[in-house]
Order: C-alpha cells, then sequence, then structure tokens
C-alpha cells in the first residue's frame, strides 16, 4: 500500500507546489525578457493554486470552497496574461525589444 | 479494488506521470534558452497539474486547467511570441555575469523552496472533524450561484476589464512608422 500512499498523503503535493513557486521565483530572477517573467509569474499561479487544492482536498470541512478559489485563481492569471502580453507588445513597439536590461528609461 | 487486474499500480503509474510532467514542465519552463521551447515547458507543466487535480478530486478544475492554461494562456503567449522577438539575443553580459547572476537566481530560489517546503511539511495540520459538503461539480455550481455570487460577478467583471485594457493598450501606437 505504499504506492497509495504517495498521493493518499497532501506531503507530496505540498512538496510540488513548494518547487513549483521556487521555479517561478528563479525563472523570474533569470529571465531577462518580458515574456520569459510572465511564464514564471505563471507558474507562481500554479503553485499557488496547487498549495490551495491540496490543503482544500486533505483538511478543510467545506472542500468546495477551495475548489471555487482555485477557479478565481484562474480567471485571475487569465486576466492578467492578457493585460502583460499587452503590455508586451505596446513595450515591444515603442522600444524594439522586450528585453528588460534595455528597458531602462526610468532608471535614475 | 475491483476486477481490473493491477489498477493500484496503473494509478501509481498514472500519478507519477502528472509528477513527473509537473516537474520536468516547470524545468522547461525556466531553464530553456529559447522563449518558445518556455511555452511548450509551461503547457506541459499545466498538463501535469490538470493530473495532480484530479487526484486531488478536482475533475471540473482539471478541465479548466487544461482550457484555459493550455488552451487560452499557452496560445496567447505564442501569439505575443509571433509579434514580438523574445528570445534573449547573445547578450552583452559576460559569461562570468550570466553564471554569477545563475548561481544568484539558483540561491534564492532554493532557499524559497526549502522555506515554504519547511513550513508545509512542518505544521502539524488538523483533519476536519466532519465535512459540509463533497465537492462535487454540482457542488460547485450551486455555490458559485449562491455563497459566491457576488465574486463570480466581479471576476466577470474583472475579465472584462482585462480584455478592454488589453486592447486599448496594445492598440496604442499602431499607426506610427
Amino acid at each position: 500500500m505504499s504506492l497509495d500512499a504517495s498521493f493518499h498523503s497532501p506531503d507530496l503535493y505540498l512538496l510540488l507546489a513548494a518547487f513549483l513557486f521556487a521555479a517561478g521565483v528563479f525563472g523570474m530572477v533569470r529571465r531577462r525578457t518580458l515574456i520569459g517573467m510572465l511564464i514564471a509569474g505563471e507558474l507562481i499561479f500554479s503553485s499557488a493554486s496547487l498549495n490551495l487544492l491540496a490543503l482544500n482536498h486533505f483538511f478543510a470541512p467545506d472542500p468546495t470552497a477551495g475548489q471555487v478559489f482555485a477557479l478565481f485563481i484562474l480567471a485571475l492569471a487569465a486576466a492578467e496574461a492578457s493585460i502583460a502580453l499587452a503590455i508586451t507588445i505596446a513595450v515591444y513597439r515603442n522600444y524594439r525589444s522586450i528585453n528588460s536590461r534595455e528597458l531602462s528609461e526610468l532608471n535614475g | 479494488m475491483n476486477g481490473f487486474p493491477a489498477t493500484d499500480y496503473v494509478v501509481a503509474f498514472v500519478f507519477a506521470v502528472a509528477v513527473a510532467a509537473t516537474v520536468g514542465g516547470a524545468l522547461i519552463a525556466v531553464l530553456t534558452s529559447r522563449i518558445i521551447r518556455s511555452v511548450c515547458g509551461l503547457a506541459i507543466c499545466c498538463c501535469g497539474l490538470a493530473g495532480l487535480y484530479y487526484f486531488l478530486h478536482s475533475p471540473f478544475l482539471t478541465l479548466m486547467e487544461i482550457l484555459i492554461y493550455v488552451g487560452a494562456i499557452c496560445v496567447t503567449i505564442i501569439f505575443a511570441v509571433m509579434l514580438a522577438e523574445p528570445d534573449e539575443s547573445p547578450s552583452r553580459e559576460t559569461r562570468r555575469q550570466a553564471l554569477g547572476w545563475g548561481g544568484a537566481a539558483l540561491l534564492v530560489s532554493v532557499a524559497v523552496f526549502w522555506g515554504v517546503a519547511r513550513l508545509g511539511l512542518g505544521h502539524d495540520w488538523a483533519a476536519p472533524a466532519r465535512r459540509t459538503s463533497q465537492g462535487t461539480v454540482k457542488d460547485i455550481g450551486v455555490s458559485l450561484l449562491t455563497t459566491y455570487s457576488l465574486a463570480f460577478e466581479l471576476i466577470s467583471l474583472v475579465l472584462l476589464v482585462a480584455i478592454l485594457g488589453a486592447l486599448v493598450i496594445a492598440r496604442y501606437g499602431r499607426t506610427k512608422p
């Protein structure tokens, strides 16, 4: 039954969520383009969602609430992605680059 | 379980595939140098996450994850990749600077992973005494239209504003040379 135990306990899900969050932070620091940073941001959203659902499934008295919250996170991630991509394209039109090193006009 | 042979092993295998897709997709998404591969990594990661959601008894979220992330967000990012030139140019930063930044990013992310994992695993979570609902799709629908109806409407408003804002921002400057 040790096979069963891995997905009947919350530990693996929490570890995975922590890993996704760390990967998102790594990408956010390391990436040099706006789209790469947006992808890292989506990973962070996913990690929050997975964490919420794991705790919701194992420890919440009302498992519906966490699922509804995760749905709202999905919708907000979609809105964020659309806005961020629009900004990316506007920046590209003006600067001919989306490299975050070159977007330094406001740099004091 | 039931009559089908080796059901436990099949289920464990599917779970292992979901976990591997999530981890591998996330690694592809942050480590490759070409953005288009990174988007593919994000799509793989989201497919794995959808599998994990299914193991967490949330079939509706599984469907939504694939529909919204793989079907909408990844496709939108690919559109942006086609409209801009996102590939990181063979940059002016030297190899040593790149290694330094990579090391710093790795250090920060390992610290974050250690901290979050320690918080999550170290806490003594208490299982609920009794469940007030089963969390089925029907329960989700009912609570979306009763308890969370205001939030539901507000989310649709946020999405509308986001669409309009994206249109306005992306339209600006279009006629300039």
